[in-house]
């Protein structure tokens, strides 16, 4: 049989699945074990029993310099900010995507501006950003916004331009006005869209949170990756990288459940 | 013609059967240099079934679009009741294509409803409840009983064959009414069985419901089956070293009665459609 045709079943993939990521914890634990035997003190590749301790740690004890838990604070001041960058982002890009998409007036004179926006690095506005809004909240948001709004915006423009020219048509026989048929054809066709493009959109919204909170915060899971780079502590990077991951796989189960769950017709039928 | 004070009704609005509803008055369509159609002149009559043939490219689909108001006429007018048309589709004149007709986003009872619902909630175009809503409902529920979908009101267009959602692009249309219906090329991508099932379903509204239809085929078997009259459109006059010079148009124009219409396409009609 060729290989191409060889399609593994459900209990043989999850299997094949799982020995890349074992392979990858096992030779993580034989290196730092090694080297934990050589150097007890050894920053670079803490043990697993390490990381679990600053975990552990990070995830309980009261900061008395703050008064809160530290993982629980960075996590907390981080998600606000995602959630209110990627919300900015989202709610724009619906009122924006399906205005460009639907109407061409709107189109012929918006569609090159956000163009050139779109292809304007964020990273690179951002000393404009901490200039204009402070180094608070506002500049952070911002930039996550800003990072990803211009390309959901293009998805979404067009998607509900490429929908078939005969349902608009066809909406016009049965009586909708520019309106309705922005409402009822346009918007419920965009949604599983714009849910689909934010999955996608989420990594770059945390590559941008991270920056800015690397640059300027006091709190946030950027800033403390950041700060503990200064002492080498790789027991707290580590599995602050595996907290994000984490959060970051969650949030896109969510986001693919509530696509399936609110619009079934999206994913191949109702039933 | 229409608009005058006769009164013997029959060629006002919403008169009987034989009244001139569509009114082609040398109408011209040309993008730039090519000419599409040329001095297309003609009276289409309340009740009339007319199917259009004509080779690709002879402007079939642009005659479509003229009287659907996808597009106006470089030249000439065109007269729905008397009345010329804007180029803009309305409620007037309903449609069902080849594909694409229905919502994917809306089950059976909701791709019926749309139209209903959009002339009862200007601000939301959807009924919310109540009698208003309960009475669109039943009419919608009629309409897909009509053509055979009384059984699968909650199914999505994309659980559903190709034949029922041309059903339902039927059903759609139908619920407003329309003074004409089109229907462009609407069982093109349907198996041969289903197409005659839907030959059959399409004639029979027609009967019941008094219809104007102008039906766009490629078949030119379909076309003598279902229409009253026949319409080709070619070419009358060719330059083989300016092709866009001149436009299409109906060249060959005959009513049927049931004699002919048993006895098929003629043999003259035989080099015309492809």
């Amino acid at each position: 049989m060729r290989l191409v045709n060889i399609k593994p079943a459900r209990g043989v993939r999850l299997l094949i699945a799982a020995i890349p990521i074992l392979a990858v914890l096992i030779v993580y634990a034989v290196f730092s074990t090694a080297r934990a035997e050589a150097n007890p003190n050894d920053k670079v590749l803490p043990t697993f029993v390490a990381m679990g301790q600053a975990a552990v740690r990070l995830f309980t004890e009261t900061d008395p310099r703050t008064g809160e838990i530290t993982a629980l604070a960075d996590t907390s001041a981080s998600l606000w900010r995602l959630a209110m960058g990627v919300g900015i982002a989202t709610l724009s890009t619906l009122l924006l995507g399906i205005a460009l998409g639907v109407v061409p007036l709107v189109r012929a004179a918006l569609g090159p501006i956000i163009t050139i926006i779109a292809v304007i690095p964020p990273i690179a506005v951002l000393p404009i950003l901490f200039i204009a809004l402070g180094l608070g909240e506002a500049s952070k948001i911002a930039l996550i916004a800003l990072g990803i709004a211009p390309y959901m915006v293009r998805d979404l423009a067009g998607h509900v331009a490429g929908l078939p020219a005969e349902q608009f048509v066809k909406a016009q026989t049965l009586g909708a006005s520019t309106w309705q048929l922005t409402l009822r054809v346009a918007l419920p066709q965009a949604l599983p869209r714009l849910i689909e493009s934010l999955r996608l959109s989420m990594g770059p919204a945390w590559v941008f949170l991270i920056s800015a909170e690397a640059i300027a915060s006091d709190v946030g899971l950027g800033y403390r990756i950041f700060l503990v780079r200064r002492y080498l502590s790789m027991d707290i990077i580590l599995p602050y990288v595996a907290w994000i991951s984490l959060l970051a796989i969650l949030t896109d189960l969510a986001l693919q459940t509530l696509s399936r769950k609110a619009f079934p017709w999206a994913h191949g039928g109702g039933h | 013609m229409a608009g005058g004070t006769d009164m013997t009704g029959d060629t006002a609005t919403g008169g009987p059967p034989g009244g001139v509803i569509l009114s082609f008055r040398d109408v011209w369509v040309e993008y730039g240099d090519k000419v599409v159609l040329e001095r297309v002149a003609l009276d289409i009559a309340q009740g009339e079934f007319v199917s259009v043939v004509g080779p690709s490219g002879a402007g079939k689909s642009t005659f479509l679009r003229l009287v659907l108001g996808q597009e106006g006429p470089t030249r000439g007018q065109i007269l729905l009741d008397g009345t010329e048309l804007t180029p803009e589709c309305s409620p007037d004149r309903g449609v069902v294509f080849q594909r694409y007709s229905v919502f994917p986003h809306l089950t059976a009872l909701g791709n019926v409803m749309f139209g209903l619902e959009c002339a009862a909630s200007p601000l939301l175009g959807k009924l919310l409840g109540g009698a208003r809503r309960r009475a669109a409902r039943e009419e919608a529920v009629r309409m897909l009983e009509a053509v055979g979908l009384g059984h699968n009101l909650d199914v999505y267009p994309a659980q559903m064959s190709g034949g029922m959602q041309q059903r339902l692009a039927l059903a759609q249309a139908l619920v407003k009414h329309p003074r004409v219906l089109l229907l462009d090329e609407p069982f093109g991508a349907l198996d041969p069985g289903i197409r005659l099932d839907m030959h059959e379903l399409v004639g029979g509204l027609w009967q019941e419901h008094g219809l104007t239809i102008v039906m766009v085929t490629h078949d030119i078997n379909e076309a003598f089956k279902l229409g009253t009259r026949v319409l080709a459109f070619d070419k009358r006059r060719h330059d083989p070293h300016a092709p866009n010079r001149y436009g299409a148009t109906a060249v060959y124009d005959v009513k049927l009665d049931r004699k002919a219409r048993e006895a098929g396409p003629p043999a003259e009609l035989a080099g015309v459609v492809t």
